[in-house]
C-alpha cells in the first residue's frame, strides 16, 4: 500500500478527538477520541482528550463527526487482472477510500480467474504496491470457476487466498459441490456461494411478475435463488463446511436461512447495498444501471430483507461492486451486463435506512465491518484496543448528490446516478496511515 | 460372506516372536483351516488370521531355497480369472500355484466383455464344468467374487472385489508387519490416502483389528468413506495427525484417473498436502515402516526417497505376496474333494 509506506508519519501517534465513538459489536455510542499508535488502536474513549496525548500526537479534531472501523466489503470487482478497462486495484481502493471501505474481498473470476496460487500472489503484490486500502484475494472453488474440479483450496489458502467462491457463477453440479464442501472443510476454509438455479433464471433479466411483464422483460423467479440456496445448505448439513451465501434477495431465502442458522449449521449470508435500498421499480424505463444479479426484487421484499438486517439474520452488507463500461451497459436492458458500482457509495446508501428509522447506525457499520470480520477471521473491523487503526471519520447528516464525474472507480455505472444522499466520508485510515481525506 | 465355519478346529502355530501383549495359545501341529472359500478377512477368526500368517512364514523358507517345489497341489487346477488388469497379484498367485505343484491357467478375460451379472454366472459354470480345483478372482465389482463362489463346486479365492476386500494383501501386510515389528498387537497402523476407493484398506481395517492394531484411516475428507469411523478406526484428515506416533505407514496407491478435480483438486495439491516424503514421515516414531500395495505413483502418494529409503518395506511385501497364497492355497488344499 503506496500511501502505508511513509515512515514518518507510521511512528508519530495519531489522535481523532472530540468523535462519536461507534462501535458495531457492543452496539453502542460514546463521546470520547481515539489514540493510534504504531497502526493500532492504542487507546480509545472519553478520557482520550488532548490533555492526556502524548506530545508529539497529531490531533484532528472530528467535530462531533462519528468514528467507527472502516468497512469490509465481501464482494467487489477490482478488475485485476484483466479487466483493466473496467477497474484497476488503484481506481477500486481509491473509490474504497472515498467511501469509507478499508478491506476489501476481491473476487476471483478475474481473467485469468484466480485458481492458481500464482495468481493469488499477483493480486497480493499489485495491491500492496497499487492498493490504498487492504485488498484480500478470494480465490476459485471450482478450476477455472468451471464448477467441475475443485480448486487447489489448500495451496491458494497457504498462498493466501481468505474464501473460496465461483464469484457469479453458481454451482450446477450438486455433487462437484458436495465435494468441494467436504474438502474445503478439512482445510476450515470459507465457501462463499452465489445461489442461483442458471436453468429456471436461463433468460431472465429482472425480477418476475407484473413490472417485468408491463416492461416485457423476461423475469428470474425468485425460486431460482431459493432451490439452490436449499440445496446448498442440505450439503452443508451433510459436510459441515462453513458457507457463506454471496446474496440473498427474497423472503425465500431468509426462511431457508432462518432454518440453517436456528439448527445450528455454520452458515452466514449477505445481501447487497442495493437490494436494501432499491426496488424492481426503480428501473423506471430501462435503466441498466440498475440491471443486477440478482435482480432487484419488490419493495415488499426490499422490507422484509430491510427487516432481517435489523434482526440479525442477514450478516453482511456487501457493494457487490461490479464496474461495467460504457459499451457494455449503453444497451438495450437485456444485452446490457449486470453490475452496478458501489464501493465508494455504500455507507451513504445505507445510511438511508437509519435516516428513515429502519435500523440503527451500529446495527448498520456492524454488517460492514465487525460481522464481515468474524466471518472471515480478521482482526480489523472492530473498535477496541489493540485492533489495527482501520477507522473512519464521517458526519452522517452532510447531504451531498452523487456526482458520477467525481466518483473514483474506473466505471460509472452507479444506481444512485444524481441522487441526494446524506452521510460524506471525511477521513478513512488504513493501519493508522491517512489513505483519505485531511487529518 | 459365503464363509463356511464347518468344525470348531485347532490349530497349530509357530511360536510368535517376541509378542508381548498377545501370545497365542500352544495348539497341536494338525492345521486344519475351516473355510472352503477366501472370499475376505470378514469371518476370519484372529486364529485363523494368525494360522495363514504361520502358514506363510514356512511358505517363505520354502521360496528361499533353491528347490521351491512341493507336491501339497500336484495333480490339481488353478485357475486365476482376472477380470481387471494386475500384475504382482496374478503373477503371485501363478507362482505360488507352481510352487505347490498345481497345473495353473491364467485367464484375462477384457472387463469390458464381461459387464453383466449373468454373464460372469455364465463364466463360472463354463469354467465349472472344466472341474478346476481352485479359482482365483479379481473383478472391478464388490461382491462379484461371492457371487461366483456360489456357483462354483471348487474353493475360490477372492483376489480383489471392486473396493471391497483383497484378503490376501492384507494377509501379506499383516506377514510383513509381524516379521519386522514382532508381533502386531498394539502397533499404531497409519493407512493414508484413498480409502474411499481402496478394498486393500477395508481387508487391511478387519484384520490388523482383528490382531489388536490400533488402524487410523488418513486422507481428506474427499477419499474417506461415510461412516468409516464405526469401522472401529481413527480418522484424520491431516497426515501430521495421522502420523504421528505410528508404528506403521501404509499408502494407498492414488488412482490416476482421480488425481484431478473430482476428488482433490490436483496430483500436486495431494502430494503437498497427503503425499508420504521425509518431511512428513518424521512425525511417524523413528523406526516407522512404509509400506505400500504397489503399484506406486512416484511423487504423488509417495516421494521416491521414502519409497526407496531404509524405513521402506515394500520390496519385502512383494516376496511376502507369493508365501502368503502358497500359505492360502495350502489351506484351502485341505478342504479339496479328496483331499
Amino acid at each position: 500500500m503506496k500511501a502505508l509506506t511513509s515512515a514518518s508519519i507510521a511512528h508519530q501517534p495519531l489522535a481523532l478527538v472530540n468523535a462519536r465513538l461507534i462501535d458495531p459489536a457492543e452496539e453502542t455510542e460514546t463521546l470520547g477520541g481515539v489514540l493510534i499508535i504504531d497502526g493500532q488502536i492504542r487507546d480509545l474513549g472519553a478520557s482520550v482528550v488532548p490533555a492526556n496525548l502524548p506530545p508529539y500526537a497529531r490531533v484532528v479534531d472530528c467535530a462531533g463527526d462519528c468514528v467507527a472501523p472502516g468497512l469490509i466489503d465481501m464482494r467487489a470487482f477490482v478488475g485485476e487482472p484483466g479487466a483493466e478497462h473496467r477497474e484497476t486495484i488503484a481506481t477500486a481502493t481509491a473509490a474504497a477510500a472515498a467511501g469509507g471501505v478499508t478491506t476489501i474481498l476481491a473476487r476471483p473470476d478475474t481473467n485469468p480467474p484466480v485458481d492458481e496460487a500464482a495468481v493469488v500472489d499477483f493480486l497480493l503484490r499489485r495491491a500492496r504496491d497499487t492498493g490504498r486500502v487492504r485488498v484480500l484475494p478470494s480465490a476459485a472453488l471450482t478450476r477455472g470457476l468451471e464448477g467441475e474440479e475443485i480448486a487447489e483450496i489448500g495451496l491458494l489458502q497457504q498462498a493466501g487466498a481468505v474464501a473460496f467462491t465461483d464469484g457469479a457463477r453458481s454451482i450446477r453440479n450438486a455433487r462437484t459441490l458436495r465435494r468441494a464442501m467436504d474438502y474445503a472443510k478439512d482445510f476450515d476454509a470459507l465457501i462463499i456461494h452465489y445461489a442461483e438455479d442458471r436453468d429456471l433464471a436461463a433468460e431472465g433479466v429482472m425480477n418476475e411478475g407484473e413490472y417485468a411483464s408491463r416492461l416485457g422483460l423476461a423475469g428470474v423467479p425468485r425460486e431460482a435463488e431459493a432451490i439452490i440456496l436449499d440445496r446448498d445448505l442440505r450439503l452443508v448439513n451433510l459436510t459441515g463446511a462453513r458457507y457463506h451465501a454471496a446474496l440473498v434477495t427474497t423472503t425465500l431465502s431468509l426462511d431457508i436461512i432462518a432454518k440453517a442458522k436456528a439448527a445450528g449449521l455454520p452458515v452466514t449470508c449477505a445481501t447487497s447495498i442495493n437490494h436494501l435500498t432499491l426496488n424492481e421499480n426503480d428501473i423506471g424505463d430501462y435503466r441498466t444501471f440498475l440491471k443486477l444479479a440478482p435482480p432487484l426484487r419488490r419493495e415488499d421484499e426490499r422490507r422484509a430483507l430491510v427487516g432481517a438486517l435489523a434482526c440479525g439474520l442477514i450478516d453482511v452488507i456487501v457493494s457487490d461492486h461490479n464496474p461495467q463500461d460504457v459499451e457494455t451497459k449503453r444497451l438495450p436492458f437485456a444485452e446490457a451486463e449486470d453490475g452496478a458500482i458501489g464501493l465508494e457509495t455504500m455507507l451513504s446508501a445505507g445510511l438511508r435506512l437509519v435516516s428513515a428509522g429502519d435500523l440503527s447506525l451500529p446495527r448498520l457499520l456492524a454488517a460492514m465491518t465487525t460481522r464481515p470480520a468474524e466471518i472471515l477471521g480478521l482482526p480489523q473491523g472492530r473498535l477496541k484496543i489493540g485492533a489495527p487503526a482501520d477507522l473512519i471519520r464521517f458526519d452522517p447528516d452532510e447531504p451531498y448528490v452523487v456526482d458520477p464525474a467525481k466518483l473514483h472507480s474506473r466505471c460509472k455505472n452507479t444506481p444512485f446516478d444524481e441522487a441526494r444522499m446524506e452521510g460524506k466520508v471525511k477521513l478513512t485510515l488504513v493501519s493508522g496511515e491517512i489513505v483519505f481525506g485531511i487529518g | 460372506m459365503g464363509l463356511s465355519a464347518e468344525t470348531d478346529q485347532t490349530y497349530v502355530t509357530r511360536p510368535l516372536r517376541s509378542c508381548k501383549t498377545r501370545r497365542m495359545p500352544s495348539l497341536p501341529r494338525d492345521l486344519k483351516f475351516p473355510h472352503r472359500h477366501l472370499l475376505g478377512i470378514e469371518g476370519l477368526s484372529p486364529l485363523d488370521i494368525a494360522a495363514l500368517l504361520d502358514l506363510s512364514e514356512e511358505a517363505i523358507e520354502v521360496s528361499r531355497q533353491v528347490e521351491k517345489k512341493r507336491s501339497t497341489l500336484r495333480g490339481r487346477t488353478l485357475i486365476n480369472l482376472f477380470f481387471e488388469a494386475s500384475t504382482r497379484t496374478q503373477s503371485s498367485f501363478e507362482l505360488a500355484g507352481k510352487r505347490l505343484g498345481a497345473d495353473v491357467m491364467n485367464m484375462s478375460v477384457a472387463t469390458s466383455s464381461v459387464k453383466k451379472g449373468e454373464t460372469l454366472v455364465d463364466t463360472a459354470m463354463t469354467l465349472n464344468a472344466m472341474r478346476p480345483d481352485i479359482i482365483v478372482v479379481r473383478h472391478a465389482q464388490a461382491g462379484a467374487v461371492h457371487l461366483l463362489a456360489k456357483k462354483v463346486d471348487c474353493s475360490v479365492v477372492n483376489a480383489g472385489d471392486g473396493a471391497h476386500e483383497h484378503p490376501t494383501q492384507a494377509l501379506l501386510d499383516a506377514l510383513t508387519i509381524r516379521r519386522n515389528k514382532g508381533c502386531v498387537s498394539g502397533l499404531v497402523v497409519a493407512i493414508c490416502g484413498d480409502i474411499l476407493h481402496s478394498r486393500v484398506a477395508r481387508s487391511n481395517i478387519l484384520l490388523l483389528s482383528a490382531l489388536g492394531a490400533r488402524v487410523r484411516a488418513v486422507g481428506p475428507s474427499t477419499l474417506l468413506p461415510a461412516g468409516i469411523e464405526r469401522m472401529g478406526v481413527e480418522v484424520y484428515r491431516d497426515m501430521r495427525g495421522g502420523l504421528d506416533g505410528a508404528d506403521i505407514v501404509m499408502m494407498l496407491r492414488l488412482q490416476r484417473e482421480r488425481m484431478q478435480g473430482g476428488f482433490i483438486p490436483s496430483a500436486k495439491e495431494y502430494f503437498r498436502f497427503f503425499g508420504l516424503d521425509e518431511e512428513k514421515l518424521r512425525f511417524a516414531k523413528p523406526d516407522a515402516l512404509v509400506m505400500h500395495p504397489g503399484p506406486m505413483n512416484r511423487g504423488v502418494e509417495i516421494d521416491s526417497s521414502v519409497a526407496d529409503g531404509a524405513q521402506s518395506r515394500i520390496r519385502e511385501q512383494v516376496e511376502m505376496g507369493v508365501a502368503v497364497r502358497m500359505a492360502v492355497l495350502e489351506a484351502l488344499a485341505q478342504h479339496l474333494p479328496n483331499g
